[in-house]
């Protein structure tokens, strides 16, 4: 009997915690790491920092303003569609990727839109872009370029014209005017982006951005999207996902890198035939006026990157930045609109299922290895 | 020497707080339950009877069929009863309960020399001794030391790699008894009629590959030092690693020459050999934070965790999990009132902290578990087929390939159940499998039936 006492003690002691709490028993693996999808969200917002200060500084506080109002009208959106629409009890505002969507679509709107064009925007990229997908994790696009893909449809004037630091000067713009305005932080002026003056005709085959012009669109003092002018700003950003292992160098690294090589070769004949300037460095600096322009590093490190929207595989993400760069190209040279980054990313999107569906993981013990 | 590193894996926090503590002896527990399942396979077979009188390493469970292994007493005393008791897997499973009698009278061993030994002589003594893969797979080990004839073995390999967090156990037995553990290397060496054999040790603990070292020309056997990954200590990985080869799909370590053996089990094949001791105690990790203290154990089979945990002066706050192994492939238990088996390499408990976020978020298809997963599977897709009731697709993502590593959801930042979902794969894969064949053998019946 004694014995038996002795049992029962030792096996009640530690088994019975003094707050009565059953232990959890669920399967391995029993520790996680400390990554967590509303982690991921807010440090993706907080990577947006750099190049929002940057808006800030050349466009000034309405570039602010706009990113407020975007947010705002996102995580109102995220709030009442999960709840009526999706009918979920619990609100999922917290979880951050709302407030990214609303600072995404604000960084590829020019700082002079209308506020209430810019809620509409959000609003829309939301609920169309994601709530009616099934919220997160389960839409196919990325829900910040829906919004403005939509917003460039319905308000082209607002949405595509750039805000600008200066008013123009009349009479035609040349290239380097276009692109090295210095900022005086009057008022916004909606003008032509450097793209766009490409666009529209405005150089003859012999003008070339020069290293100065360069230098200009790398920090972003030129006209463009709130977000987006600053190749510095959001190389600082994206660096720090990179170190975050939020994202991988794959789609930031070949989407960047293809638009690069295919402007090299697209500008190869103009550059043989004229006569200004050393061809290589004619078709050098024309690339990197291309990966530099626009909204090319926005979507290579923000947009084109959004997990929920790219494929699984480091090769799957290659093929899908290779062909987001080809169609930037295509669009820019060949197409309707002067910028191609938003559409190329919304393009690529449609095939992630496929590229995922072909390209698989290697299987371990499946050919290939030494025996 | 060289290593070739494997794809995949995750680097968890390592937790080894107990790395540096001797090995302590716990004491004989009053009543040992010892579950007559200690193996994969089939359970041994009760070889006593209520009110039988048994003495330390006896015979008490006898092994059935082609896989399974002997059971022996831990402890000296009485058979109090043969009944259901909860086992390693936190299922009833019949037990023999044993009285102490106070005395720890052991039963007589009859030791050998190794040189005088033949291969087959030196499996029946491993065979004889109960021993089974201690990492915590509990593979009886005789069988995999007779490959089939078809099978040519090159190069035995001990896993001393430990990569398992909290889990020093290894590590202290590596460090406070190499010179077994390298015997016991000599021994599976033998037993197998191979040249080659390789200790693999993880670059964490170094003093484990220097005591190994020291005694490694003396057994002439190989130590290699692995750079820390996890899960650098299953098998396929660890042969890929060391060997450059890649375990076939749905094949076995013999299938590319190899076999291999935990550290544990090699000191446990040397007393079984050299001293005629069976398996009825071995070390564990006692680990996690609301542990008073993370010290390593010398226990006997049978042993409640409750008792270990007792003597180790109980525990510190509330347990979010209790655990037997390790916190990356062990087992959740609902209490600590079950009994140390051959396969419990831990028993840890783990604070909230320690346990790591819980809530549920929506897959955001990030591909974390794409890169994690050692087996170049789709985790994320498993899962996903798994939670929509999709099961027929499941053969087709390879389902079966997975070893359950759980670097999926370690690594999954929506906390998705991977590993519980892979689970559950698998059980209705064989469910499939089973009506499949059903069908078959019922149209073959019928097919058969008219010619008759």
């Amino acid at each position: 009997m004694p014995e038996e006492n002795k049992d029962t003690t030792a096996k009640e002691a530690p088994a019975a915690p003094a707050s009565g709490r059953k232990p959890l028993f669920s399967a391995s693996p029993h520790i996680t790491s400390d990554e967590t999808v509303p982690k991921i969200m807010w440090t993706v917002a907080a990577a947006c920092a750099p190049a929002l200060f940057v808006g800030v500084y050349f466009f000034g506080p309405a570039a602010a303003l706009v990113t407020g109002v975007c947010v705002a009208s996102a995580l109102a959106t995220e709030w009442a569609a999960t709840r009526f629409f999706l009918g979920r009890k619990e609100t999922t505002i917290t979880d951050g990727s709302a407030a990214v969507t609303g600072i995404l679509l604000a960084f590829c709107l020019p700082s002079s839109v209308p506020l209430w064009q810019a809620a509409v925007g959000a609003a829309i990229a939301v609920f169309i872009g994601k709530t009616v997908f099934g919220g997160l994790g389960c839409n196919i696009f990325n829900p910040a370029l829906i919004g403005r893909a939509v917003m460039l449809a319905a308000w082209p004037a607002a949405v595509s014209g750039a805000a600008f630091l200066e008013k123009t000067a009349s009479g035609a713009l040349s290239l380097p005017s276009a692109v090295a305005r210095v900022p005086n932080f009057v008022d916004a002026m909606t003008q032509a982006t450097p793209l766009a003056a490409i666009k529209e005709g405005k150089f003859d085959a012999s003008a070339c951005p020069s290293w100065h012009d360069l230098n200009n669109l790398f920090i972003g003092r030129c006209g463009g999207c709130l977000g987006e002018t600053s190749a510095l700003a959001i190389l600082v950003g994206g660096i720090w996902l990179l170190f975050r292992k939020i994202i991988t160098w794959h789609i930031p690294v070949v989407y960047i890198g293809t638009v690069f090589v295919l402007t090299l070769a697209a500008k190869a004949p103009d550059a043989f035939k004229q006569q200004s300037m050393e061809p290589v460095l004619y078709m050098l600096q024309w690339s990197l006026f291309h990966v530099l322009a626009g909204g090319l590093f926005l979507g290579a490190f923000f947009m084109a990157t959004d997990m929920v929207t790219s494929p699984m595989t480091g090769a799957g993400k290659i093929v899908f930045a290779a062909g987001a760069g080809a169609l930037v190209v295509l669009i820019r040279f060949l197409g309707g609109y002067p910028e191609g980054v938003c559409y190329s990313i919304l393009m690529m999107n449609m095939v992630v299922p496929l590229i995922d569906r072909f390209i698989k993981p290697r299987k371990f013990g499946t050919a290939g290895g030494p025996k | 020497m060289s290593f070739f590193g494997f794809k995949g894996g995750v680097h968890p926090p390592e937790l080894k707080a107990a790395a540096g503590k001797a090995i302590e002896t716990v004491p004989p527990p009053q009543t040992a339950v010892i579950p007559l399942a200690q193996s994969l396979g089939k359970p041994a077979k009760a070889a006593v009877a209520k009110k039988d009188a048994v003495l330390r390493g006896q015979l008490i469970g006898e092994a059935q069929g082609m896989v399974s292994a002997n059971v022996h007493s831990s402890i000296s005393g009485t058979v109090k009863d043969v009944g259901p008791a909860r086992g390693p897997l936190g299922t009833f499973v019949e037990c023999v309960f044993i009285e102490s009698d106070g005395k720890d009278q052991a039963a007589e061993f009859k030791g050998a020399d190794l040189n005088a030994l033949s291969p087959q002589e030196v499996i029946d003594r491993i065979k004889a001794a109960g021993l089974v893969g201690m990492g915590g797979a509990t593979f009886p080990t005789h069988v995999k030391l007779a490959p089939p004839p078809g099978k040519k073995i090159d190069t035995l390999i001990i896993n001393g790699c430990e990569c398992e967090p909290c889990l020093t156990a290894d590590h202290r037995l590596m460090v406070e008894k190499a010179d077994d553990v390298m015997a016991g290397a000599a021994i599976f060496r033998k037993a197998l009629g191979v040249a080659r054999a390789i200790v693999g040790v993880e670059d964490n603990k170094p003093d484990a590959a220097e005591a190994l070292s020291k005694s490694a020309s003396r057994h002439g056997v190989e130590v290699a030092v692995l750079h820390v990954k996890y899960p650098q200590g299953a098998e396929k990985q660890l042969i890929k690693a060391l060997l450059n080869r890649e375990v076939p799909s749905g094949g076995l370590p013999m299938d590319v020459g190899a076999v291999v053996q935990n550290v544990a089990t090699a000191k446990a094949a040397r007393d079984a050999v050299v001293e005629g001791r069976p398996l009825y105690e071995r070390v564990l990790t006692l680990g996690g934070g609301a542990a008073q203290g993370n010290r390593n154990f010398l226990v006997r089979i049978g042993t409640p965790f409750s008792e270990v945990v007792k003597f180790a002066g109980g525990t510190k706050g509330d347990a979010m999990k209790i655990v037997s192994g390790g916190p990356m492939m062990g087992l959740a238990q609902a209490t600590l009132d079950l009994p140390v088996t051959k396969g419990t390499s831990g028993i840890l408990l783990l604070t909230e902290r320690e346990t790591g976020p819980q809530r549920m978020f929506p897959c955001l298809r990030c591909g974390k578990c794409y890169d994690a997963c050692p087996m170049g599977l789709r985790p994320a897709l498993i899962s996903r087929c798994v939670e929509k009731r999709r099961f027929d697709e499941l053969e087709g993502l390879d389902v079966l390939d997975c070893i359950e590593c759980g670097c999926c959801a370690y690594e999954c930042p929506a906390n998705r159940r991977i590993v519980q979902n892979v689970k559950r794969g698998k059980a209705e894969i064989a469910k499939i499998r089973r009506k499949r064949k059903e069908k078959e053998d019922k149209a073959k019946a019928e097919a058969a039936k008219p010619k008759a």
